[in-house]
């Protein structure tokens, strides 16, 4: 496994795209994001519990579910974009991590999407009455939910990975056309959910030690997704290790 | 005859000799309507304001079962590895395969809701309706499903899978085909249904192509 030392140092690309050396750059950067990671977990949970104020005189205490609801609604989003990233790094440029980053992000963005879908019901209760309302984005949002599972359920179904690759990232990219409506479904149906607030001419709407504890918890939880991706990437290539290891050994023992 | 038109002609006769599958779909369709009643109770005014959604879901539900038979035996006795070296571009085979997938399974619901009009108590202005709608948005779960039928060819039994893949991005075909037979602004929704249609025909056959080409490899 030992590379040449004299051979000639591979650029970024490369070194991004072989599962041995990702295997072994990517290694020492687990920890100290991990500690990052829970570093930004602490300050944003107490922004949000001692700094942020609670008692808005509409939504009273409920309000500190944002903090959970939108870092898991951006992420479901933002984990698709890495899912349609690395399709693309599938069928475009062959890629031979990009699979294996696709087939990882899978179950994250999933769980993500379910938490946003749980939150965004635990906050519907107390604020609009009802855990469920047929909204333009929380259905777009249901549609991404199984949109993510179908994805998994593809990858499941394959033993030929190399295909299954192929195949899921062509599922990813026509899948991808629900992003953009999810993304300004409550622009364009104005029902129940309310509409950007942050993101929009003339400043955000909301309060800067709310929109602060946001950020903070967005990045934390941003965070949070990467490390779980390196880590799940790490242990997809470490089972396709095994399996072909498995493999030749099998075959050593028919011969 | 040129090769795309002998495609489709030839696709329409093995639907027909072989099986007798669109009849089965057809049988199907009309099964749907048959059992709602009974799970809904024979409420006229009830079935009548549900009748646009139940049309819809039968609709739906008989594509999604009709997909497999798309791709599936072609490829298992060698013509699609075939017609992938004939001189006609994969994406025309998928196209001409799309014209005659719809013309065995979707065409033939059309012409069983007369039957759906009256089981469901429909009044003739609606019936027509019905008829419109379906006649602009079964085009788009057709493209819709040809993807999900490429994407699932190599799988042993990938019609489930189709079916649970394809359903998800189904949904804006029903929201807009049950709005142009009952929706308030029927004519826009109906206008968005032919959009939906013409835009999933024009990129379908390129994406199934694609993954048929990709799952072979």
């Amino acid at each position: 496994m030992s590379l040449d030392s004299t051979a000639k140092k591979p650029n970024w690309f490369s070194r991004l795209a072989h599962p041995g050396e990702f295997l072994r750059w990517s290694g020492p950067w687990i920890l100290p994001l991990s500690l990052l990671t829970a570093l930004l977990f602490a300050i944003g949970l107490w922004l949000a519990f001692f700094v942020s104020p609670g008692e808005t005189e509409n939504v009273g205490t409920t309000l500190r579910i944002i903090y959970m609801h939108v870092p898991n609604a951006w992420l479901s989003q933002f984990v698709y974009g890495v899912m349609a990233v690395a399709a693309l790094g599938t069928l475009v440029w062959r890629h031979p991590l990009a699979d294996v980053a696709n087939k990882a992000a899978a179950p994250l963005g999933a769980a993500f999407t379910a938490l946003a879908l749980f939150t965004g019901a635990l906050w519907g209760r107390p604020t609009w009455g009802t855990f469920w309302e047929w909204d333009g984005r929380m259905t777009s949002t249901l549609v991404l939910l199984l949109i993510y599972l179908g994805i998994i359920a593809l990858w499941r179904a394959f033993d030929d990975q190399l295909r299954a690759g192929r195949i899921a990232a062509i599922v990813t990219l026509v899948g991808a056309v629900n992003i953009p409506i999810v993304k300004f479904s409550v622009d364009w149906w104005q029902t129940l959910h309310q509409g950007s607030s942050v993101l929009v001419t003339g400043g955000p709407r909301m309060a800067p030690t709310i929109l602060w504890s946001l950020a903070v918890m967005m990045l934390a939880f941003t965070l949070l997704f990467l490390v779980l991706h390196i880590v799940s990437i790490r242990t997809e290539i470490l089972r396709r290790r095994a399996t072909s290891l498995a493999r030749q050994a099998a075959m050593g023992a028919d011969a | 005859m040129s090769g795309f038109s002998a495609l489709v002609a030839r696709d329409i006769r093995l639907a027909f000799r072989a099986g007798g599958e669109a009849f089965t779909l057809v049988v199907f369709f009309v099964m749907i309507a048959v059992v709602a009643p009974f799970a809904i109770g024979p409420d006229k005014v009830l079935l009548a304001r549900l009748a646009p959604g139940l049309v819809w879901i039968a609709a739906l539900l008989s594509m999604l079962l009709g997909l497999d038979r798309l791709f599936r035996a072609d490829a298992e006795d060698g013509s699609l590895l075939l017609l992938r070296h004939a001189g006609l571009p994969l994406e025309a085979v998928v196209a001409a395969k799309l014209i005659a997938h719809w013309l065995v399974t979707a065409l033939p619901l059309i012409v069983a809701t007369p039957l759906l009009a009256v089981l469901l108590s429909m009044d003739p202005a609606m019936w027509g309706a019905t008829v419109l709608s379906l006649a602009c948005g079964t085009p788009a779960l057709v493209a819709f499903g040809a993807i999900g039928a490429a994407v699932t060819v190599g799988l042993p039994r990938g019609g489930v899978l189709a079916a649970v893949l394809i359903a998800p991005l189904s949904i804006p075909v029903v929201i807009f085909g049950v709005g142009a037979i009952a929706g308030q602004q029927a004519g826009s929704a109906l206008l968005l249904l032919l959009a939906l249609s013409l835009v999933t025909c024009a990129v379908s056959p390129f994406a199934a192509a694609l993954a048929l080409r990709t799952g072979e490899e």
